[in-house]
């Protein structure tokens, strides 16, 4: 696993209050990892520190999985 | 339309001296004091450097970290009180109607340690707005009401109730009529506060409102004492099951007691000070009274606001002499914040909760703390000072009085 990957579940895990091993490329925050909408908001902000990029709203729109958003950061972290 | 008997089925307690229903109130009996000095932020260079705290609080012991991450402390101390009280009235989910099962919480400030953290992570990231979504949902002081109707799933009435440190009195007394008015079967209701942090122990340190006896936190809050110097911060939980009557005995309720009366006024005066006759206060225990159908003679016990602040012990006081006359003289009059320390928000119902555990136990928890009278309180009333008084209670009041001038009193009585 990459570093950002990690670094992207190791989040996930905290504010989801979720085990590691759901933690899949393909589990989805709203569908299986129990996230409300306050929830994917708060993890975008998260991921947006961690790795000190900006999400555009329109870009945030489309992270739906896990795997989403370890490409999107992989493509867009400096 | 005739009026809705209403009882209380179901009690929880989370405070500084006893985090269950049975720890409370042998601490209450027991005369102990919860002031110690504060742990939760470094308190140096405050003019108060104690207060009264639950002690050896772990959120984690009581929540999951998710949900816990979710509630500020003040909506924390809330759920653990309503699941006592839920537990101990056994509620059966399946067996009520929940539409007609209602929530209404009161908090005087309510999420003061996430607004404060919040609006420092601002200051500190150079003021770029990036607020936690859940900041707003987790300050407001109504969402504790909430997350209690999403627990049980109760759907009937909900809301919280503000009134600074009326404001569990007001809940109880809100839920009281409108179960009376058949607009709901039974309530989840109490009230909770979390405001021991900076902002809220400085903030009442400016307005000289808090005693400052930092050499010896324990006799700190000693209401109707010459010596008294302010109140003592307080933070926790009360919770009440209130049950239409018949509703209770068909179900097979453990009934504590009735309420009878409720008195909700307000002072019209300034805004933190008393009306120095306590005009308020004698109006609102007056209607109290009146709504129950109760003559003054008749009541054994009033649990008083009594802080142990220099003006608010003087017309307490007063306005009982004004409406009980002789009978002031036979009744015992106790002050549990002497030992809880000021609960705010909370204080209505803790204070509730001792009063109903005077009817059902036979004992007045006492005024501790008393080392000296003061010549502008009538030291003929019975403060039941330093310790407990085994008396039969049939009717209690309890009274409490807000910052705004706000007064509710809440009537107990023994079932007949």
């Amino acid at each position: 696993m990459s570093d950002i990957a990690s670094r992207v579940k190791a989040i996930i895990v905290d504010k989801l209050g979720v085990d590691e091993t759901e933690v899949t490329n393909e589990a989805s925050f709203t569908n299986d990892l129990g996230a409300d909408s306050l929830d994917t908001v708060e993890l975008i902000m998260e991921f947006e520190k961690e790795f000190n990029i900006a999400i555009p709203d329109d870009q945030a729109e489309n992270i739906g999985t896990v795997g989403d958003a370890i490409a999107y950061i992989e493509e867009n972290a400096k | 339309m005739e009026l809705k008997r209403v009882v209380v089925t179901g009690l929880g307690a989370f405070t500084p001296i006893g985090k269950t229903i049975d720890e409370y109130w042998n601490n209450l009996v027991q005369g102990v004091s919860g002031a110690a000095p504060i742990t939760r932020f470094d308190a140096t260079h405050f003019k108060s450097k104690f207060a009264c705290e639950v002690k050896d609080y772990n959120p984690n012991d009581y929540f999951d970290r998710k949900e816990a991450r979710k509630l500020d402390m003040f909506a924390q101390f809330a759920m653990i009180a309503a699941e006592q009280a839920f537990q101990d009235a056994r509620i059966d989910t399946q067996a009520i109607d929940q539409d007609m099962a209602g929530v209404i919480w009161g908090a005087g400030i309510g999420g003061i340690i996430t607004f404060l953290n919040e609006t420092r992570s601002f200051v500190k990231n150079n003021e770029v707005p990036r607020f936690n979504p859940f900041f707003i949902p987790k300050m407001i002081s109504d969402i504790a009401a909430g997350h209690i109707s999403m627990k049980y799933g109760f759907r009937g009435p909900n809301y919280g109730t503000v009134s600074a440190c009326a404001s569990s009195t007001h809940a109880i007394g809100n839920a009281f009529d409108l179960i009376r008015l058949g607009k709901a079967k039974m309530f989840i209701t109490g009230g909770s506060e979390a405001a021991i942090n900076e902002a809220g122990v400085g903030g009442f340190n400016a307005m000289q409102a808090i005693s400052t006896r930092n050499d010896d936190p324990t006799t700190a809050s000693r209401p109707f004492d010459k010596g008294r110097d302010g109140f003592v911060m307080g933070e926790g939980a009360g919770s009440l099951v209130l049950e239409e009557y018949e509703h209770a005995v068909k179900r097979g309720a453990k009934i504590y007691c009735e309420v009878v009366g409720t008195g909700m006024t307000a002072d019209a005066h300034h805004l933190t000070a008393p009306h120095p006759q306590g005009l308020g206060a004698q109006k609102v225990m007056a209607n109290a009274l009146k709504d129950g159908n109760i003559k003054p003679e008749e009541v054994d016990y009033i649990n008083v606001h009594g802080t142990s602040t220099p003006l608010g012990d003087i017309a307490e006081p007063l306005a009982i002499q004004k409406v009980f006359g002789d009978h002031a003289y036979k009744l015992n009059i106790s002050s549990t914040k002497s030992m809880t320390g000021h609960l705010l928000g909370a204080a209505g119902a803790v204070e509730s909760i001792a009063s109903i555990l005077a009817i059902k136990n036979g004992i007045v928890p006492p005024t501790i703390n008393h080392f000296e009278d003061d010549p502008e309180i009538d030291s003929k009333l019975n403060f039941t000072f330093n310790k407990a008084q085994e008396r039969s209670v049939k009717v209690a009041l309890s009274n409490t009085f807000g910052f705004g001038g706000h007064n509710a009193s809440v009537v107990f009585k023994a079932l007949d």
